[in-house]
């Protein structure tokens, strides 16, 4: 794996090594030391266009326990006309010798453009780019719905995948990147994916989109769901007529209290909720939803930093490095010996 | 009549692709067509080319290039534009008017004029705004530039739809007085607000926002009707979906004085492409889908889409090595042109070389009204000639093109059909696959006083 761009070109392989990696890395994180040598002496480099704190943090935080050097560039603004271009600013995180770039940008493509030139030699990791796609984030909402549907089986999450699991994910699913990377990787996982949202907050082309569409979202809590995945509505589609005011957007469409009853009076005791936050309390979720025990939401956030963990390992570490990095881990005394060669 | 500028003796070129003749040029005029045409006891030094397996075909016509000067001399200048013109096989050129300043008066479209005259590689007619400064507001003074020496015919805000339908109408029916052409851009402002790329299955994968094809097709049949009723001439540019052939298939049978253009890259390219997410397939109007691509080989064959226009649009490297999102929209065309229409319409069996002197010369000529180009290769006419070798196969390379801008989508392509002669009024502005000289309009005048 040179490159984490996108989920779609994710084998099934790969992205199970990724969540079996992330267990490692979870291990570690419950050390009193949490800390391992396996990037030591690399150069990661978080090239954020975008604001983003919780996602830059958290690949603070991975890149850290790793021990790589952290390099946090805020690259805010129109490239071409208020500054450097995107070229010349992968040209100079080259120069400076930089190992992987963790990039968020606000235009779709932009990660591709990136590991595509020879603009820069680095790993690119995807952190967002535009409305395209977000594939540390898909991973991580696997990666906390695989360890919900083992323990519900009673199997270890290692090795395991998403088969059978019902899985909608409702909201703005037109201009979510969360969305798209999720739809893809869910697919790969074996896991039954049900969209639902407003027809004006659904991109043309969807029905080619290997999942199910709703308008409704009682009815597809009705047919029954093991998690329910919430996305945040952007503050700037309010006025531009996707839908007529908030308050109608949260009675339809929104994870609301009656709709919190409902799981229980269907007797889906084990659905979970889930939301890739920040939260938007009271329109596309509840507070009450949002803080109740079915709520994945902070498990998301420190799952989150495993996944990273595992996505700057394995990009880093690379085939060529296979051998020297495997031991790495052993000896830092994960709870997991690496199973499958990686 | 046309001074001084040679005699060249053509030898065996397939006329329009049919049975071989000779064709001897002089003095700026095709002098004679016959076969058997010999040098000796011909006046003066006599220039004979073996045109044996190539094809002679009228100079192309393009009812759509941006030169870019005045203004954006980084990206393309009347010079360079023309010597790519030349090189693919253009005797004439139409120099879109969103140049800086915009082509909007009769000044800047005399100066476009005088610099093609000046460069000599073909004749270059600039295309008048239809509003002052492209703005979509106010009428631009379409008389003064059709009066100017520039005698534009061919009035555009290309880049821009003129979507005011008042204005429009304002438009169509005010260059009637002139015979003029109003060319429009169609591309209903608020459906594509911030579009990056075709919307369909493919953009709703790359999180890129979409441009409808109905934003063309609603203004395209809005314009035609208006243009039914107030009988006048409606050009549309670079038509790239399939419902916008349909929609002027059903004008043209109601007898709607309607023409039409495509461009080569939506005869070829989808937007499949985009998935590469190199700016270098971001285009106005963006790539489609096949079925589009099919629907418009369809309609140039059919008759449907009038004519070729490359819509030819240079960019500087920055504008094109950066974020998709951030590039400009355009790509070159001037030197691809006729291998991938060979490539698209004739190797495919949809179209003849007849059919081709028609698409690339004849109809444009008749749109912008140019009196001496687009004419049947008989004795009499002005010898605007080229030879094409349709054997021929090369593999597209940027690099080595006459053209300032490196941003062909074709890049790497392997593609038929090379120009190897260019006579624009008689002079071989290219010969043997390169260019030659340009046409010495201060020698021929001089000569001719």
């Amino acid at each position: 794996m040179k490159h984490l761009l996108s989920t779609q070109d994710l084998s099934l392989h790969n992205a199970i090594r990724i969540l079996d990696t992330a267990e490692e890395m979870s291990a570690v994180g419950d050390r009193e030391v949490k800390k391992l040598p396996a990037l030591r002496g690399r150069t990661v480099v978080n090239l954020f266009f975008e604001d983003s704190t919780r996602t830059r943090i958290s690949f603070e935080a991975a890149a850290k326990r790793l021990s790589a050097d952290v390099i946090n560039f805020a690259a805010k603004g129109s490239s071409v006309s208020k500054g450097e271009s995107l070229k010349d600013t992968a040209q100079t995180l080259s120069a400076m010798g930089a190992d992987a770039v963790v990039i968020r940008h606000w235009a779709s493509g932009a990660p591709h453009r990136l590991a595509a030139t020879d603009w820069i030699d680095a790993g690119v990791i995807n952190a967002g780019d535009g409305t395209h796609e977000h594939p540390t984030q898909a991973l991580l909402d696997a990666f906390t719905m695989r360890r919900h549907w083992a323990k519900l089986s009673g199997a270890p999450s290692e090795g395991a995948d998403l088969k059978g699991m019902r899985v909608a994910i409702a909201g703005d699913v037109l201009h979510s990147r969360v969305a798209r990377s999720n739809v893809w990787l869910l697919r790969t996982l074996g896991a039954e994916v049900t969209l639902v949202a407003p027809p004006t907050l659904l991109p043309i082309g969807v029905e080619k989109w290997p999942c199910s569409v709703s308008y409704d979202l009682d009815e597809t809590l009705a047919r029954g769901v093991d998690a329910v995945m919430m996305l945040r509505v952007q503050g700037e589609r309010m006025n531009a007529s996707f839908f007529p005011s908030t308050r109608e957007y949260s009675r339809r469409w929104g994870f609301d209290d009656n709709r919190l009853r409902a799981l229980d009076t269907l007797g889906m005791k084990d659905t979970i909720i889930m939301h890739p936050g920040p939260m938007n309390r009271g329109l596309e979720i509840s507070a009450a939803a949002a803080d109740s025990p079915r709520s994945t939401v902070l498990a998301q956030v420190r799952n989150g930093v495993s996944v990273r963990m595992a996505a700057l390992y394995l990009l880093l570490s690379g085939d060529s490095r296979e051998a020297a990095a495997t031991p790495v881990l052993a000896t830092a005394g994960t709870a997991h010996s690496t199973k499958e060669s990686i | 009549m046309a001074g001084n500028t040679g005699t060249y003796l053509i030898q065996g070129a397939s006329i329009l692709g049919g049975e071989p003749a000779d064709l001897l040029i002089r003095d700026g005029i095709i002098a004679e067509v016959g076969t058997g045409l010999s040098p000796e006891g011909q006046d003066g030094d006599v220039t004979v080319i073996d045109a044996a397996g190539l094809v002679a075909l009228p100079g192309m016509v393009d009812v759509h290039t941006h030169l870019r000067e005045p203004g954006r001399e980084d990206a393309e200048t009347v010079e360079t534009g023309t010597r790519a013109a030349a090189l693919g096989g253009y005797t004439a050129v139409h120099a879109m008017a969103n140049s800086t300043p915009v082509a909007d008066t009769a000044g800047v479209v005399e100066q476009v004029y005088t610099l093609g005259r000046t460069a000599g590689w073909a004749d270059v007619r600039p295309v008048g705004a239809v509003t002052v400064g492209l703005a979509g507001e106010q009428l631009a003074e379409l008389g003064a530039m059709a009066d100017s020496r520039a005698r534009v015919r061919m009035f555009s805000d290309d880049g821009i739809c003129v979507h005011d339908p008042v204005l429009m109408r304002r438009a169509l029916e005010y260059v009637k007085a002139f015979d003029g052409v109003v060319a429009q851009h169609a591309q209903e402002p608020r459906l594509t607000a911030g579009a990056q790329m075709n919307e369909g299955e493919v953009s709703a994968v790359l999180g890129l926002a979409g441009w409808p094809a109905v934003a063309e097709e609603s203004i395209i049949a809005r314009d035609v009707l208006l243009a039914q009723h107030v009988g006048s001439r409606l050009h549309v540019c670079h038509v790239s979906t399939a419902g916008s052939v349909e929609i002027i298939r059903w004008a043209k049978e109601r007898g709607i004085n309607v023409t039409a253009e495509v461009t080569p890259h939506h005869l070829l390219l989808t937007d499949d492409l985009v998935r590469s997410y190199d700016p270098v397939f971001k285009v106005n109007p963006p790539l489609r889908t096949d079925a589009d691509v099919q629907a418009l080989r369809a309609g140039l064959a059919d008759g449907t889409i009038d004519v070729v226009g490359t819509d030819h649009a240079p960019h500087p490297s920055e504008h094109k090595e950066c974020e998709w999102a951030q590039a400009a929209m355009g790509m070159t065309g001037l030197e691809t042109a006729l291998s991938v229409v060979q490539h698209t319409m004739i190797e495919t069996g949809l179209m003849t070389w007849a059919d081709f002197a028609r698409v690339t010369s004849a109809a444009a000529a008749q749109i912008g009204r140019l009196e001496d180009q687009g004419r049947p290769l008989e004795a009499g006419e002005p010898a605007n000639v080229i030879l094409v070798d349709p054997a021929a196969r090369w593999t597209v390379d940027p690099f080595r093109m006459a053209t300032m801008g490196r941003n062909s989508p074709f890049k790497g392509r392997e593609l038929p059909g090379k120009v190897v002669a260019t006579f624009f009024k008689g002079h071989p502005t290219v010969l043997d696959g390169e260019l030659n000289t340009p046409y010495p309009h201060a020698a021929v005048e001089a000569g001719a006083a």
